[in-house]
């Protein structure tokens, strides 16, 4: 059993998820090796190992027996897809919360919403 | 190589150490052994090295019985705290008896590590440092490549940079050569994530024998307006509590399913991950 709110695998995950988006990593691209990412975060290989196989197992990763782990062709548009869904929950509500707390008017935030985009 | 302990009982005199302990321990994984002072630690790992005969129950490493069994005793080091605690003179002589008596041993690696932790051949064991005795130790057990590995707080007296040198040469030639080791460390926060594997003893008794990962995943911080809290953990095990006006945050033992995990963010409760360390002090009974 392995828990995929454990620190461990976030730290591994929310790296290589990153590294998807920002197209660091490509699809169909090999990843760095269990042991290579086990010495870099000072953790037990099988710890890795099963953080990665979370990451297979949400369809980040897919594996080749005996060659290594490489990213899946749609995981980025995957992942864009999901962080699209909890964009509004997770990254504007709170600003909005956060907006009203400290006294922003919503209309200065907007403002500078369409500033940003603009540019 | 595998380590079968069972029902395992030491005496000294009066005091019962160990009190019927029972284990198995998979080969090659990086095992730890955690516990408080005086719970039995070094007591089990100086039975493991047959060092001390048990008084009663059953030690089997690689299959064998291990005291008195020079064919099994030459594939286990144990590293004591104390580190290197054969004065033998120089570093140089030290390496020669650990040579002499490892039929796995690899000078080249020795060599290598005498330089990563800055020790010369020609220096008197003696006259080390406990910083330095404490490499040394560290040196003599990794160079070992002993199938069966133990160290008993040997890097306790290392500073951070040398801690986590041997951290990084641990891991590394692990998983070059994965063999069986044990480590039992006070620094549970430091230790724990090279574990695969956590044995937690107390008053000579196993409370618990588990993958790290899970059990790191059995305790939940609980954070959120007092009555709330209360509230969500009526009839959980709550380990520790602690108030801040009318904050409360609590510490859950056992997994939470996917449906009470909602039902905490709707009471608009936070949770979060819990320590090793504060699973550690409640699993062993906290101060005393």
């Amino acid at each position: 059993m392995f828990d995929d709110r454990s620190p461990i695998y976030r730290q591994i995950a929310d790296r290589i998820k990153a590294d998807v988006l920002s197209e660091q990593i490509k699809g169909d691209e090999q990843i760095m090796s269990t042991n290579q990412y086990a010495a870099y975060y000072r953790i037990n290989p099988a710890t890795a190992a099963k953080a990665f196989q979370q990451l297979v197992d949400e369809g980040v990763l897919y594996k080749k027996r005996g060659i290594g782990m490489f990213v899946s062709p749609d995981a980025r548009e995957n992942l864009r897809a999901a962080r699209r869904e909890t964009f509004f929950a997770e990254v504007v509500d709170p600003m909005v919360t956060e907006a009203k707390t400290i006294g922003i008017p919503l209309g200065e935030v907007v403002q500078r919403i369409n500033e940003l985009g603009a540019r | 190589m595998r380590v079968e302990v069972r029902d395992l009982v030491l005496r000294y005199g009066e005091t019962t150490a160990l009190d019927g302990v029972t284990l198995s321990l998979e080969p090659n994984k990086i095992h730890g052994l955690l516990g408080r002072n005086g719970s039995g630690k070094t007591s089990l790992l100086s039975v493991l090295a047959a060092f001390r005969r048990q008084s009663a129950g059953e030690v089997r490493i690689g299959g064998e019985p291990v005291f008195e069994n020079t064919a099994v005793t030459s594939r286990i080091s144990l590293i004591r705290d104390e580190g290197e605690t054969v004065d033998l003179g120089t570093v140089d002589d030290a390496l020669f008896f650990a040579e002499w008596l490892r039929p796995d041993w690899d000078a080249k690696f020795a060599s290598e590590l005498l330089e990563r932790f800055a020790l010369t051949r020609k220096m008197s064991v003696k006259a080390m440092s406990k910083g330095q005795r404490s490499a040394f130790g560290v040196i003599i057990g990794l160079a070992g490549r002993a199938p069966l590995t133990m160290f008993d707080e040997s890097h306790l007296g290392m500073d951070v940079p040398s801690r986590q040198a041997f951290y990084d040469v641990l891991l590394a030639d692990y998983m070059a050569r994965p063999r069986t080791i044990i480590l039992s460390s006070h620094l549970i926060e430091e230790v724990s994530p090279l574990l695969e594997k956590v044995v937690i003893i107390d008053a000579g008794r196993v409370v618990v024998q588990e993958e790290t990962q899970a059990l790191l995943a059995r305790g939940t911080a609980i954070t959120g307006a007092a009555a709330s809290v209360d509230a969500f953990t009526e009839g959980l095990t709550v380990l520790d509590s602690r108030h801040l006006g009318g904050t409360k945050s609590v510490l859950v033992y056992g997994a939470l399913d996917e449906e009470r995990r909602r039902r905490a963010e709707a009471a608009g409760l936070e949770l979060g991950p819990v320590a090793m360390e504060d699973l550690f002090v409640h699993l062993t009974g906290g101060p005393r």
